[in-house]
């Protein structure tokens, strides 16, 4: 198994089990720091799960899943997860501001970093605000947000962390397209800086931003596999819908697990790349 | 006489001591109702209240028929509220499914003990005054028990604020950030079944739970955040205790209903008012 340290997030023939249901199966990939991934797979395909082993919040019952090189529990620090949806309660009273602290938590501490208290501003805090682009919201009470609104405050949320990795769970859900539009734009600027990987339902079409399709579920009677996929331009889909331009997934053109970087996973109408020296090839 | 000339009569310190015990129970009220209100486990706090009349039918029995001559009820009522608080906190933890029928059913057993033994308890014991609290009865020994569990929840509230804003928010996320939610949970939960038990002498165990959600509830739509909800929870308790000790004094009612009955009043005009606004 590779611990290179380009490597973001490795699974090695993963398998776990929910009651007696199997929801990954020998599954193996990577994703490589930098990357833009998107995850997809069909409702209960084991989306959620992948997610959930990636931060520690699950253990597989065989094989091994590293980010960075670390045991999940310890690399949560280097983790920001933007969840899918929230048991949240609309009575509670609480500001925009004090939401995105959270994303400063670390365990026990009352600090925001070495120097200053969480009931103080840090430099981390203002920058995840005006990254997320919700800095002019930030004295707003959550509740009085519209949905869209929400969301880009639990990205802020997982960017106060400045974390390394991003984990957005289907995070266009109910948005509208300006909404999706600008969150896209908001990913669009932390793309390089940030491995970012999204869990989507949509199986069909990824956003533009996407370096790596990476397919969950069923194929060929096998459940919980996780395959690469390639993708090409659909110029055919109206531009805001997938939150700018979008990729269309081949789902019948699966390349190696070995076969790395956007330059390799991406195919266009006129070949498919498989120069390991390609351009844009990461590690 | 009214209240307010009773509390200056020194042949009557005993309604110094109820209007100081509404004092202090009011800081618990606010803060500790309104992590309950905020972390939603007001029905796992009412089963806790209720099942600590198993305790005080018990140690009222131990005590009649000479086992344990002399048992305080306070005793078993903290026994069994703390071995409540701890099935009920396991069950929530770690059940998948049918976590409120175990509730419940902790729920009513703990209340069907404490009727059969206070039954057989031999001579007169009124479990009224434990269901539904008499003020007039609070001792200094009381006073002092709460002023010290006021003392250690303004703490914790203070060191763990957001550690309990996270977990209450949301639980995932704050598990993600490594705050251990599991034992903030337990720590909430065995707080709340001591202050149970503290608080009964005022509201009774039936009331409590509505004087751990109704001021924290009303707090909840003028505050902005948990910290704000605390303050003015807490500022509303001392207004409806006050004023619930002042009219049932006036109109001799139990006191504890009818601080219950002010604070439920002024929740449900509250709540009827901001639903009609947002309509």
């Amino acid at each position: 198994m590779d611990n290179h340290p380009t490597i973001a997030v490795e699974f090695y023939k993963v398998n776990y089990f929910y009651s007696n249901l199997e929801v990954l199966t020998e599954s193996s990939f990577h994703v490589h720091k930098g990357e833009f991934v998107a995850l997809i797979g069909s409702n209960g395909s084991g989306k959620t799960t992948i997610l959930r082993l990636i931060m520690g919040l699950a253990r597989p019952d065989s094989g091994k899943v590293l980010i960075f090189g670390e045991s999940p529990e310890k690399a949560r620090g280097l983790v920001g997860y933007v969840p899918q949806y929230m048991n949240y309660d609309p009575a509670f009273p609480i500001s925009v501001e004090e939401v995105v602290k959270m994303g400063r938590l670390e365990g026990l501490s009352r600090n925001c970093d070495s120097k200053r208290s969480l009931n103080a501003s840090c430099p981390e805090l203002e920058t995840a605000l005006e990254l997320a682009d919700v800095a002019d919201l930030r004295y707003r009470p959550y509740k009085a947000l519209s949905g869209g609104q929400r969301r880009r405050v639990m990205v802020a949320r997982a960017l106060a962390s400045a974390p390394e990795l991003l984990i957005l769970d289907e995070p266009t859900a109910n948005m509208d397209s300006e909404s999706e539009e600008r969150l896209f734009r908001v990913l669009g600027n932390l793309k390089q800086s940030t491995t970012i990987l999204i869990a989507t339902h949509d199986t069909a079409f990824v956003s533009s931003l996407t370096d790596v399709v990476l397919c969950v579920g069923q194929r060929e009677g096998k459940l919980g596999g996780v395959l690469r996929h390639a993708a090409k331009p659909a110029d055919h889909i109206p531009a805001g819908l997938y939150g700018g331009s979008a990729l269309q997934v081949l789902h019948d053109t699966d390349l190696p697990d070995e076969c790395c970087g956007s330059g390799l996973t991406m195919q266009d109408d006129r070949a498919v790349h498989t120069d390991q020296s390609a351009p844009g090839r990461k590690a | 006489m009214s209240f307010f000339v009773a509390l200056f009569d020194p042949s009557m310190p005993f309604v110094r001591n109820a209007l100081l015990a509404g004092v202090l129970s009011s800081i618990l009220f606010g803060v500790l109702g309104s992590v309950v209100t905020v972390k939603r486990i007001a029905g796992l706090a009412g089963a806790i209240s209720h099942a600590v009349l198993g305790g005080i039918g018990l140690a009222l029995f131990l005590a009649a028929k000479g086992i344990l001559p002399g048992l305080p009820p306070i005793v078993g009522a903290l026994v069994f509220a703390i071995i409540a608080a701890a099935i009920i906190g396991l069950v929530s933890l770690k059940a998948k499914q049918r976590e409120d029928t175990v509730i419940n059913a902790l729920w009513a057993i703990g209340m069907s003990m404490g009727i059969l033994f206070i039954a057989k308890t031999p001579g007169y014991a009124d479990p009224m005054s434990y269901l539904f609290g008499n003020i007039l009865l609070v001792s200094l020994g009381d006073l002092i028990l709460l002023a010290v569990l006021d003392t250690i929840v303004i703490f914790l509230a203070w060191r763990g604020y957001f550690q309990l804003e996270a977990s209450a928010f949301d639980e995932e996320f704050a598990r993600i950030r490594g705050v251990p939610t599991d034992v903030v949970f337990l720590i909430i939960l065995g707080i709340t079944a001591v202050a149970v038990v503290v608080l009964q002498t005022f509201v009774g165990i039936v009331m409590v739970i509505a004087m751990l959600t109704l001021p924290a509830g009303t707090a909840g739509y003028f505050a902005k955040n948990l910290g704000g909800m605390m303050v003015i929870g807490s500022g509303l308790s001392l207004v409806f205790s006050i004023l619930g000790l002042a009219v049932s004094w006036a109109l001799d009612l139990p006191s504890g209903a009818v601080v219950v009955l002010v604070a439920g009043a002024v929740f449900l005009t509250v709540s009827a008012f901001r639903m009609r606004h947002k309509a």
